[in-house]
């Protein structure tokens, strides 16, 4: 049993450790970069939508503040890029836990409503905080990851990093979710009456997913800041806070690797999008995208709200719960 | 020892009780009985903080605890269960007493996301100890189950398991015997008895009165949110308010 296990995870290491043997392309590697980055925000968001029940259209933001605090640092205050990755996070999940308490106190589309203005404010911001961001133009000049001597400035290196440390990522979740603190969750999110009179503090437990959501966003940030060296507000819109919560949706909430399958097909799918509609129909503009997203959305949400790799009924937000009763007998 | 003094709660224009007081003394059952809508839950909700007493006082061991919130209540050793049924329906039996244990267990967030070493040790205790739990209300068998399989007489008794995994100085029970044939209400009064005669304070919200009448040492009775007679079970079976206001009534709605 436990052999089966540590083979199935060293047979995935293999495949990770291996993928930039055989991909030559500096496209594809970037977009597996991507994936990484993208997966990271999506392994928070996934554990506070399906475990804490709490969803976040505002994890855009989080990245951003993740990203430009990175690039601050390193720009501005010339510290080592190693540092400013680890230190970046922990600006996100700070003002995660400030706004955390009033904003996780709503539910269902308050939530929604309150995360998505968070989103909009930081955005704003990301463009107007002029003499600390650069506005619009950005920030540029940001070194790339050093480790010592070793320079990380392809990326074949940089998919190893960003994979490793998505791969540290999926460990600590797992860990989470299979501990007292995921029962806890999934405690919650059967009757959260029934686990406070139990003792469980479910404010402070809801919390803390937040934060945790917060600061992996942020961690994806400050690697992404090191990776393109140049940090520009526009990823960080709500398009993307939207896109996020797509891929953990898509990917199937509380699995350990629907984050990772979500990221890759929606990341892959904007790639094919990207390139395939100027070819297929020359006429439509760069809206499609959205356009084309909202009908997956939909799609999903009629023939297996749970998601593609999670069994059984939706274990998600209560908001999108679909009461199936299906019979065992 | 638990005590609430002078409770008044009000929904709206409501007045679900109405000073409401009564003392529960340790290794003893207590049984708060009315008939529906007589304000029963409502003691409850507002004894485990899930509403706050627009007047009155809660003393557990003399101290205050009215004003603090549910989870600490639950910390300070108040268990309770639920008239209607609130078990962790996506978590196995054993799984819900081990989160029953939360009081004496509570995990940190931090620690559980590096996996401290020792801790998945001390949940296989955990596991153990809601074993013996779940025998004592007979439900070893299930443990490994989905709680959503069991019967609903059976439902009621993991609540019980539990609420009794927190290790409570108080329990309060909210109809507990509903849905338990009469075997079942019998091995139940005798398991109450026994967690009494442990030092267990319990309180039991009840309509089967064959149950109340046999376990009870001392009957609080309410009626539209005040109380109307209190004493042992002989006084008050024999107060003529309580027949035309509870028992009378009972037996029509029974036949
Ligand atoms: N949260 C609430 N909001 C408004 N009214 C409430 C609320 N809780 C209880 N009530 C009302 O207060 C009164 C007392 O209700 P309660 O549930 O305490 O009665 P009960 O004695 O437990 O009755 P039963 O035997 O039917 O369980 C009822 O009239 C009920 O409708
Ligand atoms: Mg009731």
């Amino acid at each position: 049993m436990a052999s089966a296990k540590s083979r199935y995870w060293i047979a995935l290491i293999l495949v990770v450790v291996c993928v930039p043997l055989f991909v030559k392309s500096n496209y594809v590697l970037s977009i597996l970069i991507v994936i990484g980055l993208y997966a990271i925000i999506v392994q928070g968001l996934g554990l506070l939508m399906g475990y804490a029940g709490q969803v976040s259209f505002g994890q855009a933001a989080f990245y951003g503040l993740g990203a430009y605090t990175a690039a601050i640092l390193a720009t501005k205050c010339d510290w080592p890029p190693v540092l400013c990755v680890l230190v970046a996070p922990f600006l996100p999940a700070l003002v995660a836990l400030i706004i955390g308490r009033p904003i996780l106190r709503l539910r269902e589309h308050y939530l929604v409503l309150a995360t998505l203005g968070f989103g909009i404010l930081a955005f704003a911001a990301f463009n107007e905080s002029i003499a600390l961001t650069g506005g619009p133009s950005g920030l540029t000049g940001i070194p790339y990851l050093s480790i010592g001597p070793l320079v990380l400035d392809n990326d074949r290196s940089y998919y190893y990093v960003v994979w490793g440390v998505l791969g540290l990522v999926i460990l600590a979740v797992a860990n989470l979710t299979g501990s007292p603190i995921g029962r806890a969750f999934k405690a919650i999110h059967a009757s959260e009456q029934a686990a406070q009179s139990a003792g469980i503090d479910t404010a402070l437990l809801k919390l803390q997913a937040f934060v945790f959501s917060a600061f992996l966003a942020g961690l994806a940030g400050g690697l992404y800041a090191f990776w393109v060296t140049f940090v520009g507000p526009s990823p960080f819109g709500f398009t993307a806070s939207i896109e996020f919560v797509l891929m953990a949706v898509v990917g199937g909430l509380g699995t350990l690797w629907g984050p990772v399958l979500g990221s890759a097909i929606i990341v892959g799918l904007a790639e094919f999008l990207r390139w395939g509609v100027p070819i297929l129909l020359p006429k439509v503009g760069g809206e499609f995208e959205i356009v084309f997203f909202g009908i997956i959305f939909v799609l999903i949400m009629l023939l297996r709200p749970q998601g593609i790799l999670a069994p059984g009924r939706p274990s998600g937000m209560s908001g999108v719960a679909v009461k199936e009763e299906k019979c065992s007998g | 020892m638990l005590r609430v003094n002078g409770l008044t709660k009000q929904f709206g224009g409501l007045t679900a009780l109405c000073g409401v007081g009564f003392v529960a003394q340790p290794g003893q059952i207590l049984a708060l009985i009315g008939p529906n809508g007589a304000g029963k839950t409502t003691v409850f909700n507002l004894i485990t903080g899930v509403l706050q007493a627009d007047q009155g006082e809660i003393l557990l061991a003399n101290k205050r605890i009215d004003g603090l919130r549910t989870f600490e209540v639950a910390a300070l050793g108040i268990s309770r269960t639920f008239q209607h049924l609130e078990l962790f329906t996506t978590l196995s039996v054993a799984e819900n007493v081990m989160v029953g244990a939360w009081p004496r267990n509570r995990a940190s967030f931090l620690r559980c996301l590096f996996r401290r070493p020792g801790m998945m040790k001390k949940d296989q205790e955990l596991y153990n100890k809601a074993l013996g739990l779940l025998a004592q209300v007979g439900l070893k068998g299930k443990a490994d189950w989905p709680a959503k399989s069991l019967t609903f007489g059976q439902q009621r008794l993991l609540e019980i398991a539990r609420a009794l995994a927190g290790e409570p100085q108080v329990l309060l029970l909210d109809e507990p015997a509903a849905g338990l044939n009469h075997a079942e209400s019998a091995d139940l009064a005798a398991f109450l008895r026994s967690l009494a005669e442990r030092g267990l304070t319990l309180i039991l919200v009840e309509h089967d009165m064959d149950t109340v009448m046999g376990v009870a040492d001392q009957i609080v009775v309410l009626n539209f949110g005040t109380v109307i007679a209190g004493g042992s079970p002989s006084e008050v079976q024999q107060d003529p308010e309580v027949i035309a206001a509870y028992l009378g009534k009972e037996d029509d709605e029974v036949c």
